[in-house]
């Protein structure tokens, strides 16, 4: 059986969590074996209803008193429990921060080997997986020596498609859970600030400037573009460093890691640490002075020059084709 | 506190990488090096957690000799002594990497109140070894931090999710992985850098274990090798994105 650790909002099935899904489908049906779903709250339980499109019939549907939000190594143990009881062969969860976090515990309190962030997973003897690594600036392949296979999907490596469809049965399981299992438990921060603005993670358009926009005034063009198309702005590890933009606007591989329908890169040279954030983006435009930027090879179209004078020309053109 | 900072020797490449004729590695031969921007920011956390409430920072890796390197930058700013676990230059997987970890800290005299590692490492990035150190010390662990007070026993951490932040906190001691952007890194001192060359290092050579995640060959994207279409040059290629931005749905 292949079960995959499926995470949620408060209900909202988490995108991630449902591209790891179209990849375990795959696999059990390279398997022969069912598809099973773990997940985790009881506010989670539409959202397991649901599973059927993706293939899922049963989805077990983790409940406990203690457990109200998000807890790492409960979920780990939710699945542990799970798998052992249903004789899983491989546990998946979503190349997230969570699905990451929570099969890093399974890997720990299980003494298994876990491949984080997989391309493509072949089963056999042993199991042999495809990884990114440095963000997706390298692919790695590898073999996990385990009887039980641990492995996240990493993000945007398939898309969330659905398939296989069927009637879930939703399944309740009452995983036992230690006060230790639930000291690391999230809440809220107390002041959320309800910001308007579209996330850089979701965003559809993203307008991203680096060392070349020159200055925090610089991005005031890219700010205005963005809010034609509603996109958000985005920024190279350069600009946080230089106080220009704040952290949570960085693309890269420490940064968001996005994959929008449109990113346009004004001024980025284009440095590894960079591309692992935006090498999904469907469509890259590249605005730069230099036209032997590394950028070039990673973009599908360009404009040479100066952006302080093309970004206004692309802003008066927009607003004309918005006219 | 006492605080131990976990850190990795990895190549500092701008451009793309270049694979070894045998592809178990990248080729460094022209290729400086560094640690990922999550332990740079790790390292001065914990110099200023010191500076803020005394104690000690220390500095661990697990890498081959020339780790020294990286060690004594982190010294320059502000970390007192090192560990150096030395390898023969053989990856280590996560769970190996994880228990030569725990085993030098359990044999350590500190106690090492607070242990902070990057979330991820920049090379084989496994999301998962400060998690099975804190798993191997019974200790408990918050990842992908962005923000940490420690006070009264306890540290609180704050995390990014995509809308919103979350807080969690736990007793010490504790393990707690984090992020870029959890502060700005100062620029070692010229004094700073002098200091830092009659610090201690500790040497020890740990056995490797079989890998059980055995990395078989590394290969370059195949995405690689696009080159951009030029629309123009100047201002006078706006009409030409437009078009593009029509032809994909934008505008």
């Amino acid at each position: 059986m292949v079960l995959v650790v499926v995470d949620h909002d408060h209900g909202q099935l988490d995108e991630l969590s449902l591209q790891a899904l179209t990849l375990g489908r795959q696999l059990a049906g390279d398997l022969g074996q069912p598809l099973e779903a773990v997940v985790v709250g009881e506010d989670g339980r539409a959202g397991a209803a649901g599973l059927g499109e993706y293939g899922v019939a049963t989805a077990h549907l983790a409940v406990h008193p203690g457990l109200s939000d998000y807890a790492p190594l409960a979920t780990a143990r939710a699945a542990q429990q799970l798998a052992a009881q249903t004789g899983a062969t491989v546990v998946l969860a979503a190349g997230s921060p969570r699905g990451n976090e929570v099969m890093a515990h399974l890997g720990a309190v299980t003494d298994l080997p876990v491949a984080a962030d997989c391309l493509a997973i072949r089963p056999g003897d042993p199991t042999s997986v495809t990884r990114a690594r440095w963000g997706g600036s390298l692919i790695e392949e590898a073999t996990v020596h385990a009887t039980t296979t641990l492995a996240t999907v990493a993000a945007h490596a398939v898309p969330a498609e659905p398939g296989g469809a069927t009637t879930t049965t939703v399944t309740d399981f009452s995983p036992e859970l230690s006060d230790a299992d639930l000291l690391v438990q999230a809440r809220p921060a107390p002041e959320q600030e309800a910001s308007g603005s579209v996330s850089l993670a979701d965003a559809k358009v993203v307008i991203s400037g680096g060392r070349g926009v020159g200055s925090a005034e610089g991005f005031a063009p890219l700010e205005e573009l963005a809010g034609l198309l509603g996109g958000a702005v985005g920024c190279s590890r350069v600009v946080t460093g230089n106080g220009w933009r704040p952290h949570s606007e960085q693309v890269g591989q420490t940064g968001t890691k996005i994959a929008p329908d449109l990113y346009v890169a004004c001024g980025i040279s284009g440095a590894t640490q960079h591309i692992a954030g935006c090498r999904n983006a469907k469509t890259m435009i590249v605005i730069n002075d230099d036209p032997e930027a590394p950028i070039m090879g990673y973009a599908d179209y360009a404009v040479i020059g100066d952006l302080k004078k093309i970004l206004p020309a692309v802003i008066d053109e927009v607003k004309k084709a918005q006219a | 506190m006492d605080v131990l900072v976990c850190i990795k020797r990895v190549p500092a490449g701008g451009g793309k990488f270049v694979l070894t004729e045998d592809e178990q590695d990248i080729e460094t031969a022209r290729l400086g090096f560094a640690i990922s921007p999550h332990e740079e920011v790790a390292v001065e956390e914990a110099v200023r957690l010191v500076e803020a409430h005394g104690g000690s920072v220390t500095v661990l890796t697990l890498g081959t000799p020339e780790s020294e390197e990286q060690i004594r930058e982190q010294m320059a700013i502000g970390a007192d002594r090192g560990i150096l676990l030395e390898t023969d230059g053989q990856e280590w997987d996560p769970q190996a990497t994880a228990s030569a970890i725990a085993d030098a800290i359990n044999a350590d005299e500190s106690p090492f109140d607070l242990v902070l590692m990057g979330n991820e490492s920049a090379d084989a990035s496994g999301y998962q070894v400060g998690i099975r150190v804190a798993h191997a010390l019974g200790r408990p662990v918050v990842t992908g931090v962005k923000a940490i007070t420690v006070a009264d026993g306890r540290v609180t951490c704050e995390r990014p999710t995509t809308s919103a932040r979350e807080v969690y906190e736990v007793p010490l001691p504790a393990v707690v992985t984090v992020l870029d952007g959890l502060n700005v890194p100062r620029y070692p001192s010229v004094p700073g850098r002098i200091r830092a060359k009659k610090k201690p290092i500790e040497r020890s050579t740990p056995e490797r274990p079989e890998p059980r995640l055995e990395k078989t060959r590394l290969m370059v994207p195949q995405s690689e090798g696009k080159q951009a279409k030029v629309l123009g040059t100047g201002p006078e290629a706006a009409p030409a994105v437009v078009e593009v931005l029509k032809q994909i749905g934008v505008v």
